[in-house]
């Protein structure tokens, strides 16, 4: 089959772009999309949809974007195609980080916060841990139409979740999914072009196949 | 609400998934990708690979496994057994490990935690800790303060051989602090037993760390694996034996668990 687009996933040295690069290929197996883990510029540049991996610490994810010369890259591709955020690769997408201190793209109006959740238990009597680790529930808020990209995804599917830091939004109607640890909080956010998960869909077994599958053909 | 997980233990050696029988015969257990998607058609929550491999040399040949699972099973895959270094935590993660365990090499040289974690996120760094109850003479040895350090548990090193004299509660919060994202317990008295886990012991480090707690050794029925969550207060429960040799699938533990009450992904 001729690969006719091209699927970049934006490799500036994050931990999980290989999974991610991985998981996207499975979802498009029998496609005539390309799936390329790239740092160059041009690849990005004439690529038709892009997905922003993230892992570990904020600030370094930050510099490793600026220091790969990744940055103007995905700005442009922000400005202009379906991009998908993942993990640190959602929280670059806000405004700032509590985490480091970090200033971040500010492509979505919000902050990230560290979860505060010490000695709080959850309803089971145990103790809430950090990180959120594991498989956590992923509801969509009733008030508003369902977002494109959950098409043929049961609303409350579970998604694998590993972060102590959250996204707060500034206005709530970029909230496409939510899920509950201490607090219901945003775990996937979408603007126009931009959608962007918490929660990792490359560990994530089918349904987070299907997301990735969503996103090929998802026409924002 | 945050799902407790279940993990299926697989134990790698020379390149092959193996399962062992009082770890003197090792049996082939399969294709490891085929055993994988079977526990992930399951409902494993992740998977964790035990390298029982002895040598260095043979060490090395985990990495294809690892590489050809994550290009196929999309959960979490955690890889243990013989991990030392950075560079190991490096070379796993670009195999398509999630997070990587460490043990013995983390007494050895506790440092190497903060900087495995400060390079990778502690969300990839898990500290394994084999526990033991101790001795009625180790009681008596003395702490800082020279008094006995009473009753408790010891950390025991290179595969339960060696004991640190280390206390598994301090070790804990030490290795927390240090930055690992996770504490894989196992408690030495009950590994093999089929008695059910060390509940006394879940609950104690389970209650002195913020991070997750992974319950393991000792497993023989729905039930324990049940116990490990409600009564020894973990996060998630691993379990090897039960499920390789068909006692149990992963399936009916959750449903078992879901049964109990517990928040399980069905």
């Amino acid at each position: 089959m001729t690969a006719r687009h091209t699927l970049a996933v934006v490799d500036y040295g994050s931990g999980n772009l290989r999974s991610v690069w991985q998981a996207a290929c499975h979802a498009a197996l029998d496609s005539d999309w390309n799936v390329v883990l790239t740092h160059d510029a041009q690849v990005i540049e004439q690529a038709s949809r892009v997905i922003l991996p993230g892992q570990g610490a904020m600030a370094d994810c930050m510099r490793e974007l600026r220091e790969s010369g990744m940055l103007e890259p995905v700005l442009r591709a922000a400005a202009s195609k379906p991009l998908f955020g993942v993990c640190v690769g959602m929280q670059m997408l806000l405004e700032h980080s509590e985490e480091g201190d970090t200033p971040s793209l500010g492509l979505i109006g919000g902050q990230v916060k560290r979860f505060q959740l010490e000695g709080r238990l959850q309803a089971d009597g145990s103790r809430y841990k950090i990180p959120q680790m594991g498989w956590n529930r992923v509801t969509r808020p009733d008030s508003r139409p369902e977002h494109a990209m959950w098409r043929g995804i049961p609303d409350g599917s579970w998604y694998y979740f590993v972060h102590s830091y959250y996204a707060e939004l500034t206005d709530q109607s970029h909230c496409v999914g939510e899920t509950e640890y201490g607090a219901p909080f945003a775990c996937a956010i979408a603007r126009d072009n931009l959608f962007a998960t918490q929660f990792h869909p490359e560990k994530s077994a089918d349904q987070g196949i299907a997301l990735y599958r969503n996103f090929l053909s998802w026409n924002p | 609400m945050l799902a407790k997980r279940i993990i299926p233990c697989l134990d790698v050696t020379g390149g092959r998934v193996v399962k062992g029988v009082n770890f003197v015969e090792l049996r082939d257990a399969g294709d490891p990708v085929e055993i994988a998607a079977r526990y992930n058609e399951q409902g494993a929550d992740e998977l964790t690979f035990l390298d029982i491999t002895a040598t260095s040399d043979g060490r090395d040949l985990i990495l294809p496994i690892i590489e050809s699972v994550a290009s196929q099973v999309f959960i979490p895959l955690t890889v243990g057994g013989g991990v030392r270094t950075v560079a190991d935590v490096r070379r796993l993660l670009n195999a398509g490990a999630d997070k990587t365990s460490f043990n013995s090499a983390a007494i050895a040289n506790p440092d190497v935690i903060s900087e495995a974690s400060g390079k990778y996120g502690s969300q990839c760094i898990v500290v394994a800790i084999d526990a033991k109850r101790r001795s009625v003479e180790a009681e008596q040895v003395l702490d800082a303060q020279g008094q006995p350090v009473g009753p408790g548990w010891n950390v025991f090193s290179h595969g339960g051989r060696k004991d640190t004299g280390l206390d598994v509660l301090q070790w804990a919060k030490d290795m927390a602090q240090r930055g690992a994202g996770e504490l894989l317990l196992t408690s030495m008295d009950k590994d093999g037993t089929k008695s059910g886990f060390d509940l006394e012991l879940t609950r104690a480090v389970s209650d002195s760390v913020s991070v997750p707690v992974i319950a393991s050794g000792g497993v023989g029925t729905l039930e324990h694996m049940a116990d490990g969550i409600t009564k020894g207060g973990a996060d998630a429960v691993l379990a090897a034996s039960i499920f390789h040799f068909g006692t149990f699938t992963v399936a009916q533990t959750k449903q078992y668990m879901a049964e109990r009450g517990i928040a399980v992904r069905l």
